[in-house]
């Protein structure tokens, strides 16, 4: 972490997490600020970069606060011994005598503040590794956005005597702090990669392949054009005009195409079908004992992004050699590893700008290669590239289509004695540096093509991939779970927020509803019967009672997100009159110690209406030869008059490790959805999106 | 050159007037706070009020803005001053990335024009037309019912 103190007393902190519309950055500054002693106010947060900060991977999995909270703490409690040291010094006191409260440093009537303390800044360039782009007023952000300021004290200084001084009590952590970054974005001012406005601009676009095997057979020799390979782009001074070169380009293209998508209505059968890599995700250690076996089956589509801006990037290659690249990457550091792989160049920074909401890995590092690909034929000029709508629904990773089987066997009483779960799916990650490889879209298409292999999964340790909460957290006697990943597939598949969990928690929560319905047993007295855990039991309780439990047509949900992080309940109430519509979601969930309430409640909201949409509303569609959902017509989303009425209970743990919220909502939603729409309408719907059609065809 | 007005001051654009009204407007004009998002029409981001009607501005020409009155999510308010919808929005943390806030605001602005006492069904009908993909659905409508007391 970079803590540095300026000569204004305004503290910037630059930490390897990024932004992504989830409000990370405002939970950081408040455990920076309780950290320091500091005011909120004099907490600055600086956007991740390359050249500067810590490498802290990528911003996913739910894990920012529960990673970066720890060392950022240090690293600040680290500068407010310095300074504390510094004022004893001063005042010939022992450091434990003073205090900081609110950016002040007191002992008995002297009092100091952190501009008085800290060293005065060294003049020149902002510490980082060297060689490092030019970061002159020329490679800022046009005004509005925010820009690097000069460092003053360094936390890689060791304080000396260093005596941790008190902080006092936590001033902003636990506190509904508003967001930072959200008065610009009401306001309208420019904050987002699509504001960038640097000196000298040119406007970039690329023109995709009409469908993912298409190459490039004919194309009139055009000066306007850059080619490589089968990756085609133009630039212009302005975006219109950026547009019209496009339209003309695509016009002027010949591709060859053929078919290699699967069956759309069979998803079931193409997840099934060899070559596979078997994951023993949990094997038992007994013989499965004898009972009556009850199966079922669950699928769910393959599920876009979709953010609401297309995807963007800028690059400028230097005079001096160096690229320097905008992105709203998840992950500086991995994407300039990607780029400098394809490249063939190593000296490149990356800085992060904010775009927007991120869901996981969508364009965003795809669309920085193609912005250095133009920008290499733009002569020093920088070059700012942004995706169309419809490329960004058929050309960025798709959360993978997954086919699941539970086999269950119950005793007498209907309580579960053995649990076997195969899971069939696509690999859950295809982020740069997978498997070795940069998996930038554009790499595929180049003259000297790059050959990616299929998306992988992250580790057990990291979460893992399908397997992500296929391990029930009931206590099942005999359990066995085995995932089967994809290796031959022509669609792309990455990281979509909670990856595997959604579709399992879905199939889990379902299937446990079907089991307490044959037991005759109420599905809350049925979970609680198979749950030993005091904190889920506790989450269930509150979803349950806040409720009001026992009326018809309600329908529970649940999980502790990879088994580690948050629990989560959801109690779904739904209408289907004409439409299934979700009324309202009442949701309980445990984060550990909260840091921000508001954020946490915003962050649950939003997954439980984005799971609603997923699961009511959302599948790619495809014909053998193309992705042909490539607007907001052919993949509809969720719109103000759908969504729920969603109540959020926040069961607080006060001194407990705080686990991220971000993702934990997106299973139990789904599950409640469906196990409403079957105690609604006895209808049981195994295979996601829950529409109309496909619950008249359950009832038939 | 087409005459318009935007947020109240008469400009004068050069562009080809077949231009996108939104391209005038972020790239002309460096009015940013209206958003991209489409190019249909289709989500909201958008959306400007043309002669106080909600217009997606990245599908309407600028020909069709000639003689008439823009406003867009930076003259809601003059100056640093902000529109009581926009208040509202902060006072509910109506957000997570933002990027469909302007378009959304510019809907509610329509909306309280027209029906200063919306009931809720009113104020989510309204937004219909505006997509978002973060899922604060719930707390806009909540802003928007907030700005109109």
């Amino acid at each position: 972490m970079s803590v540095s103190v300026g000569a204004d007393g305004i503290i910037s902190v630059r930490v390897g997490k990024v932004e992504l519309g989830q409000g990370v950055l405002t939970a950081l500054a408040q455990i920076a600020a309780d950290a320091l002693g500091a005011d909120l106010a004099q907490v600055r947060m600086l956007p991740a970069r390359t050249g500067a900060g810590p490498d802290e991977g990528f911003t996913a999995g739910s894990m920012s606060i529960a990673r970066s909270g720890p060392p950022l703490r240090e690293s600040c409690a680290r500068v407010r011994a310095a300074c504390t040291a510094e004022a004893a010094r001063r005042w010939d006191v022992s450091p434990d005598q003073v205090t900081v409260r609110r950016g002040e440093f007191r002992h008995g009537t002297r009092t100091a503040t952190y501009a008085d303390l800290a060293p005065s800044p060294a003049p020149g360039p902002a510490p980082g590794p060297a060689p490092g782009p030019a970061s002159g007023p020329a490679s800022g952000l046009a005004s509005g956005l925010a820009s690097d300021v000069a460092p003053g004290l360094a936390t890689e200084t060791p304080p000396p005597g260093a005596t941790t001084s008190d902080p006092g009590p936590p001033v902003f952590v636990g506190t509904s702090v508003p967001r930072l970054d959200l008065p610009d974005k009401v306001a309208g001012r420019p904050r987002f990669i699509h504001d960038l406005r640097l000196p000298d601009l040119l406007h970039g676009r690329v023109l995709r392949p009409p469908s993912p095997a298409a190459r490039l057979t004919d194309l009139p020799p055009d000066p306007h054009v850059v080619r490589d390979g089968s990756f085609l782009g133009v630039l212009a001074e302005s975006e219109p005009e950026a547009d019209r070169a496009l339209t003309h380009l695509r016009k002027s293209a010949r591709w060859a195409e053929s078919d290699t998508l699967p069956d759309e209505h069979d998803l079931h059968t193409y997840l099934r079908t060899s070559p596979h890599e078997t994951l023993h995700v949990h094997t038992p250690a007994t013989p499965s004992p004898q009972g009556d076996l009850h199966t079922a089956t669950y699928s769910r589509p393959f599920v876009a992004h979709a953010s609401i801006a297309p995807s963007a990037a800028a690059a400028r290659w230097n005079p001096d050699g160096t690229l320097e690249v905008w992105s709203h990457t998840q992950g500086v550091h991995p994407l300039r590893t990607a780029l400098s792989q394809i490249l063939g160049h190593d000296r490149i920074e990356v800085r992060h700008v904010e775009g927007a909401g991120c869901y996981g890995h969508n364009a965003a590092d795809d669309v920085a290669l193609d912005a250095a690909l133009l920008a290499r034929e733009a002569h020093g000029r920088p070059v700012l590239v942004r995706w169309s709508r419809q490329d960004e629904l058929t050309w960025a990773p798709f959360g993978s289509a997954m086919s699941a089987d539970v086999a269950a066997v119950v005793d007498e009483a209907g309580m579960i004695r053995s649990w076997r779960y195969d899971v069939w799916s696509q690999g859950h990650t295809s982020r740069p540096g997978y498997a070795g490889a940069p998996g930038l879209l554009a790499g595929a298409h180049l003259e000297r093509p790059w050959t990616y292999p299929p998306a992988a999964d992250p580790p057990p340790q990291a979460g893992s991939g399908m397997a992500r909460n296929a391990i029930p957290i009931y206590d099942f006697p005999h359990l066995q779970v085995t995932g089967h990943r994809l290796l031959n597939t022509p669609i792309r598949s990455s990281a979509l927020r909670s990856l595997g969990a959604f579709m399992n928690v879905f199939a889990i929560e379902s299937f446990m509803d079907e089991l307490a319905e044959k037991a005759g047993t109420d599905p809350l007295t049925y979970r609680l019967a198979h749950l030993s855990d005091p904190r889920g039991q506790e989450v269930l309780r509150r979803a349950t009672t806040a409720a009001g439990w026992g009326r018809p047509g309600l329908g529970l949900g649940f999980a502790r997100y990879k088994g580690t992080g948050a629990y989560c309940a959801a109690v779904a109430e739904v209408e289907a009159e004409h439409d299934v519509r979700v009324r309202r979601l009442t949701i309980a969930v445990d984060v550990g110690q909260v840091v921000n309430p508001d954020g946490v409640r915003n962050q649950i909201e939003g997954g439980a209406t984005q799971a609603t949409s997923w699961t009511l509303k959302e599948r790619v569609r495809f014909d053998r030869r193309r992705i042909t959902s490539g607007d907001w017509e052919t993949y509809p989303i969720l719109r103000f008059t759908e969504t729920p009425e969603i109540t959020v209970d926040l069961v607080e743990h006060p001194g407990t490790p705080s686990v991220g919220a971000g993702e934990a909502a997106q299973g139990p939603v789904a599950a409640a959805i469906a196990n409403a729409l079957a105690a609604t309408l006895g209808a049981r719907v195994r295979d996601l999106p829950l529409t109309r059609d496909a619950i008249i065809q359950a009832i038939q | 050159m087409t005459r318009l007005t935007v947020n109240g001051t008469l400009v004068e654009s050069t562009s080809d007037p077949a231009t996108p009204l939104l391209d005038v407007l972020r790239g002309e004009l460096n009015l940013v706070g209206t958003r991209f998002g489409c190019g249909t029409g289709m989500c909201g981001a958008c959306f400007v009020l043309l002669d106080g009607r909600v217009t997606p501005a990245c599908d309407t020409p600028l020909s069709a803005a000639a003689d008439r009155s823009v406003v867009t999510v930076e003259g809601l308010a003059p100056g640093d001053d902000l529109h009581p919808i926009q208040r509202a929005i902060l006072e509910e943390q109506a957000g997570q990335c933002g990027y469909c806030l302007s378009g959304m605001m510019i809907s509610a602005v329509a909306l309280l024009a027209a029906d200063p006492h919306p009931s809720e069904q009113a104020v989510a009908e309204a937004l219909d037309g505006n997509l978002c993909r973060c899922g604060v659905h719930r707390r806009i409508v909540r802003a928007v019912l907030k700005a109109a007391e």
